[in-house]
């Protein structure tokens, strides 16, 4: 198989799982309970069995735009440096190639 | 697979970070001496470090209906072994923990021992493994990732039920894993998938390198066979 008809089958498997859940339980939100994060669910039951966190973060993302946009941050920033490799090698080899 | 800040009692942040620093001192030095034999591999160094960046910032839906994010971490593993991902995940949780509040600076310890070290190590283990026995790499690197993903998450699991063992250490662990692993599974296999479409572009460009590493047989074809 082409690498690249393999690529586009595991990136369409991706979708594909990512879709699941939504299609699963579409119509249900974060009011519902659904969707949340599983860090917070967790702490939940830690706090509900009587435990006080003894530590607060430095500083929090004051609202969820603040948040998103530094979680975009963080992709941006992983995907500026593969992309930057990605086709720094790809050249590399067509020259090469090419000598 | 975050321990949130404060979640952990301090003898227990204490216990983490005594475990996962030596690893990460190691692994510094590890990342000195593979650049300084090999100064190519920097730049694979740079994407593996990014490719945890990038995965461990996507929350992703799962059937249990709760989300959490992939690691990143089986790549880095396969390619430079777990103390010198131990340092790249220290570096994206240190971001995490001081940006966006997600993990913390009292967790960090036990957070860089489930994603920087116990899951590397599975992954690892998993990937030598598999390609001494001749398997391809793409499968190799695929049950790496995922496993590495899946054992983070265990660890975590542990982790929270050995500080909060009510009523019993095994109750605990088993709602914990309710709550981390099962909702993992899923996206394990996504992480599988799409470390291995960015191991089809390395090896398509850096396949002599990975040889020189030793991660790859030395026979290899760069064929699009499994």
């Amino acid at each position: 198989m082409k690498t690249r008809n393999m690529n586009i089958i595991l990136l369409a498997l991706v979708v594909i799982l990512s879709i699941i859940p939504l299609a699963m339980y579409s119509g249900l939100g974060e009011d519902e309970g659904y969707f949340g994060g599983a860090d917070g669910a967790a702490s939940d039951v830690i706090e509900a069995s009587g435990y006080e966190p003894w530590f607060q973060s430095l500083w929090e993302p004051p609202s969820g735009e603040i948040e998103s946009l530094l979680f975009a941050l963080q992709a941006a920033i992983g995907a500026i440096i593969i992309g930057y490799f990605l086709g720094y090698w790809r050249a590399e080899a067509k020259h090469q190639k090419d000598d | 697979m975050h321990i949130i800040e404060g979640f952990l009692p301090w003898y227990w942040c204490v216990f983490w970070f005594v475990l996962s620093i030596p690893v990460v001192v190691y692994g510094i030095i590890k990342i000195k001496k593979v650049t300084d034999e090999i100064p190519e591999s920097k730049s694979l160094l740079a994407v593996s470090g990014a490719f945890m960046f990038i995965l461990s910032s996507l929350k992703i839906p799962s059937v249990t209906g709760s989300c959490s994010h992939p690691t990143g971490n089986g790549l880095g593993a396969a390619i430079f072994g777990p103390a010198v991902t131990a340092v790249l995940g220290t570096i994206v949780l240190i971001f995490q923990a001081l940006l966006l509040a997600h993990g913390g600076i009292t967790t960090l310890g036990a957070n860089v021992f489930s994603m920087g070290i116990v899951g590397p190590l599975v992954a690892w283990l998993v990937y030598t493994g598999l390609v001494k026995a001749k398997i391809s790499s793409r499968i190799a690197i695929f049950f790496a990732a995922f496993l590495g993903d899946l054992l983070t998450y265990v660890t975590t699991s542990i982790q929270l039920a050995l500080a909060f063992p009510q009523p019993s250490f095994g109750a605990a662990l088993g709602m914990f894993l309710g709550i981390f692993a099962v909702t993992q599974i899923p996206l394990a296999i996504t992480e599988g998938l799409i470390t291995v479409v960015i191991w089809n572009a390395i090896l398509s460009s850096k396949s002599t390198l990975l040889k020189k590493l030793k991660i790859l047989n030395p026979n290899h074809n760069e064929s699009g066979d499994l």
